[in-house]
């Protein structure tokens, strides 16, 4: 019950938040967390609960990106609420593409799978660059430019496009997490041949899961295209994007529904105050890398499950001294959810 | 024909540049069960070291790689132990992202060292070239090649006829059974690690030599040698030989038949078409169970 109370709360606050903090720097910076925080949601719902770890989701995210933009190029579609409506069409076509880049991955086993799609990114990345006749090369796309709306209130509807998709991503998430097909996949996460041994459909399961995050990671792809209304091979193709999302699933704590949320949340806002604060120069890297190291190596756990270590820890000494002390108030608190 | 003919001749001689390069990451994979993703950097990184000695000292390439190894070495240890060793839990993925990491520090660091234009190592031997029929060859190509292969002589001399290279091979075949008869898989682990960064030395300055660079150039380069080692068979050094000199071949003839544009997609979708058929790679044995 305080857990439903809470996450009603939590909901009012993400859709309060652009009504109080109007300032469209903050707004900008909220639409970009809100994204990256769906884009690692997609992927947990994959490398998470698989425990294949894929390292080439910016090929889903520029296929979205460019989706959205030849639609919109050769549809002649004007800018407003309309490309909103694309946005999921261009997450399908993301799906598309996955399906035989998955088949061919999911082929082999968890290192060199993450190999793989290391190299399928980078089979992606230069197609940008050099179909020309599709993707114009390195000059780029432009977007229709969105009317009908400006001035303060330019970023509100991105805005709520976005928690929305991170609404609908996570409620898929917690639908597989709690559903038979999550459980096999969290299986094949812990040991593939006993699953596999167990009547999981391993294949299937592993291939559809992989699916459901590159449409997603398409998804933030076409609004992130809209809403920069311009895109360029090196910036819909972008390693850092593949390496931001693993980071944050391992900041907030790989399989757990929260812990993508609450990376993206720390992590993104701090990024985009170090790329303000040393653009142009290497210290970015430096410091990105540095951070990276700490918390792989002081949290290899996450955030989230090492809290809810502690916080069981706790629990259970907070038990323990209450039965000592009084004796009588025996078995009160594990009634307790 | 001509220039095919060529392009192999090049594409034979650049594969044994990259094949030292490749050798180190796989090296370190057999054994350490980890990818060094940031190996693509410590080629960099090794291209600069030898860069720097150059212009600030006047030292020659070949003679620098008596520094820059035995430097690279102590980097190699040193990265292992503070960053790789301590990797208790799911090492396989973590060290992925470890080293992803550093290669972003060492990248960061060499764009605020050397900024980020684009340079080449240069001596008489990178400048002046030979003649083969009616076609020419800078002489670096073919040193480059030479050091290669001394190279990989005396890593295949190390791995098979030296007690060193009994017990990096026993722990390469099976780590648990290696610890209990007796050998120190850790101490194994880390002289691994330093010989494949090393070997990223040598490796950097033959590609600074050859080809132009700037710090960004690794991540071109750290996804050729993935595509390598995969291709190869992962942990299979003969592989990682064969499959670099295929696939500078491929590329290269691609260039001269297709377009340069191609050379790089024709061998990654090679990649694809290989995986579909041999998911283990060419060389590669079988991923079993591994518990």
């Amino acid at each position: 019950m305080v857990k439903k109370i809470g996450l009603v709360v939590l909901l009012i606050a993400f859709i309060a938040f652009p009504q109080v903090f109007s300032n469209p720097a903050v707004t900008t910076i909220a639409i970009f967390t809100l994204m990256y925080a769906t884009a690692t949601t997609a992927w947990n719902i994959f490398s998470g609960y698989t425990g294949y770890i894929a390292l080439g989701h910016a090929a889903f995210f520029g296929i979205g990106s460019y989706a959205i933009a030849l639609m919109c190029l050769n549809w002649h579609i004007p800018g407003g609420y309309i490309p909103f409506l694309l946005v999921p069409v261009a997450g399908l076509i993301a799906a598309a593409f996955a399906v035989p880049v998955g088949w061919i991955s999911l082929r082999t086993r968890k290192h060199t799978f993450v190999v793989i799609t290391i190299a399928i990114f980078f089979i992606m990345q230069p197609m940008a660059f050099n179909l020309r006749s599709i993707t114009n090369g390195s000059t780029g796309l432009s977007l229709p430019i969105p009317t009908g709306w400006g001035g303060t209130y330019f970023n509100f509807p991105f805005y709520y496009v976005a928690l929305a998709m991170l609404v609908f991503a996570l409620g898929v998430s917690w639908w597989i997490r709690n559903s038979k097909y999550g459980l096999g996949l969290l299986a094949i996460r812990d040991d593939e041949d006993r699953a596999l041994g167990l009547g999981v459909k391993t294949g299937s399961s592993k291939l559809i899961a992989f699916v459901i995050s590159a449409f997603f990671v398409g998804m933030v792809g076409a609004l992130h295209a809209y809403f920069q209304e311009s895109i360029y091979p090196a910036f819909a193709f972008d390693p850092l994007f593949d390496i931001a999302i693993a980071l944050m699933g391992f900041l907030g704590g790989m399989g757990t529904l929260s812990g993508p949320i609450l990376g993206a949340i720390i992590l993104e806002p701090t990024q985009r105050y170090f790329t303000m604060q040393f653009s142009a120069n290497g210290y970015y890297l430096i410091i990105y890398g540095a951070l990276f190291l700490a918390i792989i190596l002081l949290l290899p756990e996450g955030v989230v499950p090492t809290a809810n270590k502690y916080w069981l820890k706790w629990k259970a000494f907070r038990e323990r001294t209450k039965n000592v002390s009084n004796e009588s108030d025996d078995g009160k608190g594990k009634v307790r959810p | 024909m001509k220039l095919i003919v060529e392009a192999i001749i090049t594409g034979i001689l650049t594969g044994g540049i990259y094949a030292l390069m490749a050798s180190g990451l796989t090296l370190i994979f057999g054994v350490m069960d980890i990818i060094n993703v940031g190996q693509g950097a410590l080629v960099i990184l090794g291209a600069y070291l030898s860069y720097a000695l150059q212009v600030n000292f006047h030292v020659d390439l070949f003679w620098g790689l008596l520094i820059t190894m035995p430097a690279m070495f102590l980097l190699g240890l040193l990265l292992e132990w503070a960053f790789i060793r301590p990797l208790k839990r799911d090492r396989p993925t973590l060290s992925i992202l470890v080293t992803f990491a550093i290669a972003m520090i060492i990248e960061g660091i060499l764009g605020i060292v050397f900024t980020n234009n684009i340079v080449q190592l240069h001596s008489w031997y990178v400048d002046a070239s030979f003649q083969i029929g009616d076609y020419y060859l800078a002489y670096i190509y073919v040193l480059s090649f030479i050091l290669s292969i001394v190279l990989l002589g005396g890593l295949y001399l190390l791995l098979y006829r030296t007690k060193f290279g009994y017990s990096l091979l026993a722990s390469m075949q099976n780590r648990t059974a290696a610890q209990l008869i007796g050998i120190d898989v850790e101490k194994v682990s880390a002289i691994t690690f330093g010989i494949g960064v090393s070997l990223a030395a040598a490796g950097g300055m033959a590609y600074g030599a050859t080809f132009a660079f700037n710090p960004g150039s690794l991540y071109d380069l750290i996804s050729r040698l993935l595509v390598i080692i995969i291709l190869g068979g992962m942990g299979s050094l003969r592989g990682a030989l064969i499959a670099s000199v295929g696939m500078l071949v491929i590329e290269d003839a691609t260039a001269v038949v297709l377009s340069p544009v191609w050379a790089t997609t024709v061998f990654f979708l090679l990649l694809i078409i290989i995986m579909v058929f041999r998911p283990q790679g060419l060389f590669g044995q079988l991923e079993g169970r591994k518990q």
